[in-house]
């Protein structure tokens, strides 16, 4: 695990995917080389019209999926069977529906969860579970069923179950989607205040704008574009190309955003 | 959302039965069925025995009779069973108010309803004290397959989620003008059940994937050590060491 250390000079990558390419046993073919890193700290988006293979690579990053061919590391550590319960607590991915990701009857233990299948336990597992349910501010609803939680909550809850493993890199699938806007401006203030490596797909362009200072476009199983969120975004051939569209009424150019 | 935030056989409260770790409580209730079952049905008086032990129990767990009593409601499609006994069993026959019934009946009858009662009134008081995710650790806790208890806690945990899934289906079936009148409707239904059972199973597989992706592997993490100490353990297993001296008495009495 310490290899990665060796390499002082330049900082190792919290995630580098190289040449990945993959396809589903039905022969349906969804990533075709994809080649991204993300430094460490960096909150990226990931955008992509629907069906461009977003989650096929999500499920690539902690090695549900593997790769046909090329590699992905986390800190340095490639995804692969022989570390693949490090390489699942490096990595939290956040699902779209809560209530697939909240499994367990109470807030508390859905959070002790992952810290405890890592062999966590007692004051020191309880501790970490306090830590990530204050991080999102929900602390006061440990001891609640996930199911009689808000939607905001919830998503929230399945943030902190993340959280609580302490990982390398947050990956969130589409965390704005059916959230209210108080709860999205909530999650924003969140995500912002945690210092790990966010990648966020979403095709919530403003989100994505707001929050991430860089964006990539995947779009038919490449890496369509790289770049500031921004300027991506005020490209209208690019958009229009790979079928991105903003809300009526939003222009990109008109936003000071502060990341 | 859902009803009722804890489950409707749960009482809250804070008396010392409530505070027993779950899995002494369950072995008491156990042994105590076991006892009251293996008792000669002659010996009346331990009947009463049993009753009174099974009373104070619920008096130290301030549940108060009227609850036990309907929930104890449960019993009734089996007390049924046990009134035809007197007048279908064989045997010789006793008069009682005109009526010629089985001796042998009216044995088997009232071996059916005390015991069956006295089972039932230990089983409601356990879940009137012990809160679902609790019995669920205990049993955890006294080694049942891990697989039947992560079966059953996934029961509690989606039960609701599945619930409302019904409704919406329901609620989206009467809004395109459909109302279920008799069997012409029948495949309708079926083919919702259908569908929720597709959900469902593919619901499993996101959790699955939700669950393996935070490091689950086969086996559920102990979250919550359940343990009890000698004078928890001793405190619950009094009650079926008192039944057990009432059934010894009644056999060799």
């Amino acid at each position: 695990m310490t290899s990665a250390s060796t390499d002082s000079v330049t900082p190792v990558p919290s995630l580098e995917v190289s040449g990945l390419a993959f396809a589903y046993p039905d022969g349906h073919q969804a990533l075709f080389g994809v080649d991204f890193s993300l430094a460490r700290g960096e909150r990226v988006a990931l955008l992509g019209p629907n069906g461009a293979g977003k989650t096929t690579l999500v499920l690539h990053l902690n090695g549900i999926h593997t790769a046909g061919a090329g590699t992905v590391k986390v800190a340095g550590l490639p995804v692969g069977r022989q570390h693949m319960a490090e390489i699942r607590r490096r990595v939290g991915i956040v699902f779209q529906d809560p209530d697939d990701q909240l499994f367990m009857p109470s807030v508390r233990e859905d959070v002790a969860f992952g810290p405890a299948a890592a062999g966590l336990r007692g004051a020191e597992l309880e501790a970490r579970v306090d830590r990530a349910l204050t991080r999102v501010g929900m602390a006061e609803f440990k001891d609640r069923p996930p199911h009689h939680l808000s939607f905001g909550q919830r998503r929230r809850v399945a943030v902190a179950t993340v959280l609580a493993m302490e990982p390398e890199i947050l990956v969130l699938d589409e965390p704005s989607s059916n959230l209210d806007p108080a709860s999205r401006r909530e999650l924003a203030d969140i995500l912002r205040s945690l210092d790990v490596t966010v990648l966020m797909v979403t095709h919530d362009l403003p989100y994505a704008l707001e929050l991430c200072p860089r964006s990539l476009i995947l779009s038919e199983g490449v890496i369509a574009a790289d770049g500031r969120t921004g300027e991506l975004l005020a490209d209208d051939d690019l958009m229009r190309a790979h079928r991105l569209e903003l809300p009526f009424g939003f222009d990109p150019r008109s936003v000071r955003t502060s990341a | 959302m859902g009803a009722g935030h804890v489950h409707k056989l749960y009482r809250h409260g804070r008396s010392p039965v409530h505070a027993l770790p779950p899995h002494t409580k369950l072995t008491a209730v156990f042994a105590f069925v076991v006892v009251v079952v293996s008792t000669p049905r002659t010996a009346i008086w331990a009947f009463a025995l049993y009753a009174a032990l099974l009373g104070t129990v619920a008096y130290a767990a301030r549940v108060p009779a009227s609850f036990l009593l309907k929930r104890l409601l449960i019993e009734i499609p089996f007390v049924a069973f046990a009134v035809l006994m007197p007048f279908v069993a064989q045997g010789e026959r006793v008069d009682v108010l005109g009526m010629s019934l089985s001796v042998n009946g009216l044995w088997g009858a009232w071996n059916v309803l005390a015991k069956g009662t006295l089972g039932v009134a230990a089983s409601v008081l356990l879940a009137a004290t012990t809160e679902l995710r609790e019995l669920l650790l205990g049993l955890q806790r006294l080694r049942l397959p891990p697989l039947l208890v992560q079966i059953a806690s996934f029961m509690i945990r989606y039960g609701d989620v599945i619930t409302d899934e019904m409704r919406r289906m329901r609620i989206a079936r009467e809004s395109r003008g459909f109302e279920a009148r008799g069997v012409r409707h029948w495949g309708v239904l079926a083919k919702s059940a259908g569908a929720l059972f597709i959900r469902s199973y593919e619901r499993g597989e996101r959790v699955h994937l939700a669950m393996i992706s935070r490091g689950y592997a086969g086996s559920m993490p102990v979250i919550d050590e359940v343990t009890a100490s000698r004078a928890q353990w001793s405190y619950a297993l009094a009650l079926p060491c008192a039944a057990l001296v009432v059934c010894l008495l009644g056999w060799f009495l």
